[in-house]
């Protein structure tokens, strides 16, 4: 995982649950490439048209409430979103993207400091940002060491199949 | 220590946990959903190769039953032939119905016991006194693989019901005013366990709504303490190989809230959140286009069967259809057995298989843009049942018949004995 990532921002608001981040309709999609292309569209419909690899999820409170569905997690890592900073995380998606190797890191108040088009800089180790547009620094929860464990180590399914190998 | 904590103790063989503690449990069941065919994909990317116990592993093809895409028949087919090839047994195939009740249905909800499902409403099982919590598909394929998975312990909240809910309100309605007052938020990463005189006067079927729909307020896991009826539920089926934990007394909950339930009136969720939830007598009236009575929250026989007592000799308006789906097979049959199912349909429901339906906006009852329905399920998110300019009413069983019967949002209790 890169020390820093940097993305522009894409601002959401609280309870995006995750028929928004990805509708029950394409649940039958398996390939990671193809959930993808759906990433957001409950939500948004114009926002996999605009991302880039690298950019950045701001959210508020309960991002990826509802659902177990991992679909929502693998829709946000094949369409390019490097990392997700939200007030509070439903906890199933939390699970779930931390163990697919997506940054989570949960940023009390950001959405009142960030706005989508925003240039930022993320730090995951430590929870830093930098609005690179306003030039404030924001501070996130620093996330757990279990936790970074299985970011760093590219997701928990190559952590578990090196343990059992 | 709480009682849920003593059920995740034992299963990481430890003699003490505490709340933010990560420990490592083994799991007693651990079930797959039709969605997620990634559960099998992420086990063979971890090198398994071998299921760690197909006994304790259940497959249940229940969100698509029965396929209605090319995709979702490819989804199951792939998941009969994993069960066959791996020796999973307990292949619950697309005549069974939705996974929460047919764990209820066959005993396999029990007192102390460590389920994990792919599906956030698996908070359900707390109503028999398991720790039960929803996965994704990766951490479903890590206890397929090792047969165990690590969980943070959580912070346990105890809401007390007190006074007598009266006449057309029921146990949907309790939960979606406490959802309304607490907020969808309010317990991410905490455990809910329910205690207080109005317990008694709850079956098990609307234990399991309460339970059911602590999901909504983001909890891990919810807990009944296991009592005569639970027994009884359990030894009816010939259920005894369970075993109970207590709360230690000295045990200090996260935060005790009370609420009374005396003067409850009927609840609705309003569209788009199942937070946003107001007196149903404030939406009296709204036409509705479709009602919705089923799923894992709202479709087992007691739902049935007040539905078919408000609906008894009389014909739903056919300016709205009535989609009824039992939460399982066996629901199904003794429904028909009672003559509910003939109530139903004579008065004009649509009739459809058990399983999750059009809860999930995939088959079976989907909405048009700008259309309203009125449901006894769970959630009412944009697109959650078809367009994401459908509108979703939440409410008890009785609430979605009387207001089939007007095409407009009613109250039940007129027509209740
Ligand atoms: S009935 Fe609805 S809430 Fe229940 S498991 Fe199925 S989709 Fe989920």
């Amino acid at each position: 995982m890169e020390k820093e990532l940097n993305g522009k921002a894409f601002v959401f608001s609280k309870n995006i649950d995750t028929d928004q981040i990805y509708p029950g309709r394409y649940l039958a999609e398996t390939l990671p490439e193809n959930i993808g292309r759906h990433a957001m569209k409950g939500a948004d419909q114009e926002f996999i048209r605009q991302v880039q690899p690298g950019d950045i999820i701001v959210a508020g409170t309960n991002f990826g409430c509802g659902s177990s569905r991992e679909h929502a997690a693998i829709a946000l890592k094949a369409s390019g979103i490097s990392v997700v900073l939200a007030e509070s995380f439903g906890r199933i998606f939390y699970r779930n993207g931390i163990n697919l190797g997506l940054p989570l890191i949960v940023v009390p108040g950001i959405t009142a400091q960030v706005e989508t088009g925003h240039q930022l800089s993320v730090i995951v180790e430590t929870g830093w940002i930098v609005n690179q547009t306003t030039g404030k620094q924001i501070k996130g929860d620093q996330i757990s060491e279990y936790m970074f464990t299985i970011l760093d180590g590219g997701g928990i399914k190559n952590l578990i199949h090196k343990q059992y190998q | 220590m709480h009682a849920l904590e003593k059920i995740l103790a034992k299963a990481a063989d430890k003699g003490i946990v505490e709340a933010g503690e990560i420990v490592n449990c083994k799991v007693d069941m651990a079930g797959i959903n039709d969605l997620y065919l990634q559960t099998l994909h992420s086990f063979y990317e971890m090198g398994g190769e071998k299921v760690f116990s197909p006994e304790k592993t259940i497959v249940f093809l229940d969100h698509y039953a029965p396929a209605s895409a090319i995709d979702q028949a490819g989804n199951q087919k792939k998941f009969r032939e994993f069960c066959w090839s791996q020796g999973i047994k307990k292949l619950m195939d697309i005549n069974q119905g939705v996974c929460h009740q047919i764990m209820a249905d066959k005993g396999y909800s029990k007192p102390g016991q460590l389920i994990v499902i792919t599906d956030s409403h698996t908070t359900t099982h707390g109503a028999f006194g398991a720790f039960s919590t929803g996965v994704g598909a990766t951490d479903l394929a890590i206890i397929l693989r090792t047969g165990s998975l690590w969980f943070r312990v959580p912070k346990i909240i105890r809401i007390h019901l007190t006074g007598r809910p009266p006449k057309g309100v029921f146990a949907k309605d309790i939960i979606l005013h406490i959802i309304g007052e607490l907020g969808a938020d309010f317990a991410v990463y905490k455990g809910i366990e329910f205690t207080g005189p109005v317990l008694q006067m709850l079956t098990v079927s609307e234990r399991m709504a309460l339970c059911n729909m602590t999901t909504e307020m983001g909890a891990k896991a919810s807990y009944i303490q296991p009592d005569e009826v639970t027994r009884k539920f359990l030894g009816d089926k010939g259920v005894c190989d369970y075993q109970i934990f207590e709360t230690d007394t000295n045990y200090r909950y996260d935060e005790v809230l009370t609420f009374e339930t005396t003067h409850l009136m009927p609840q609705l969720a309003i569209p788009h959140s199942v937070d946003n939830v107001a007196p149903l007598s404030e939406h009296v009236g709204q036409p509705i286009d479709q009602a919705f009575l089923g799923t894992c929250t709202g479709g087992r026989v007691q739902d049935l069967s007040v539905a078919a007592q408000i609906l008894k000799g009389r014909r739903i308006d056919p300016r709205c259809r009535l989609v009824v789906v039992p939460a399982s097979k066996q629901v199904l049959l003794e429904a028909i057995e009672k003559g509910y199912i003939h109530t139903l349909v004579k008065a004009g429901a649509t009739m459809v298989t058990p399983g999750c339906s059009a809860c999930l906006g995939t088959h079976e009852g989907i909405i048009s843009k700008g259309e309203v329905c009125i449901a006894s399920s769970s959630r009412n998110f944009p697109g959650r049942m078809g367009h994401v300019k459908g509108e979703i009413f939440l409410a008890s069983p009785a609430s979605v018949a009387a207001s089939a019967l007007n095409a407009r949002i009613t109250d039940p209790s007129q027509y209740l004995d």
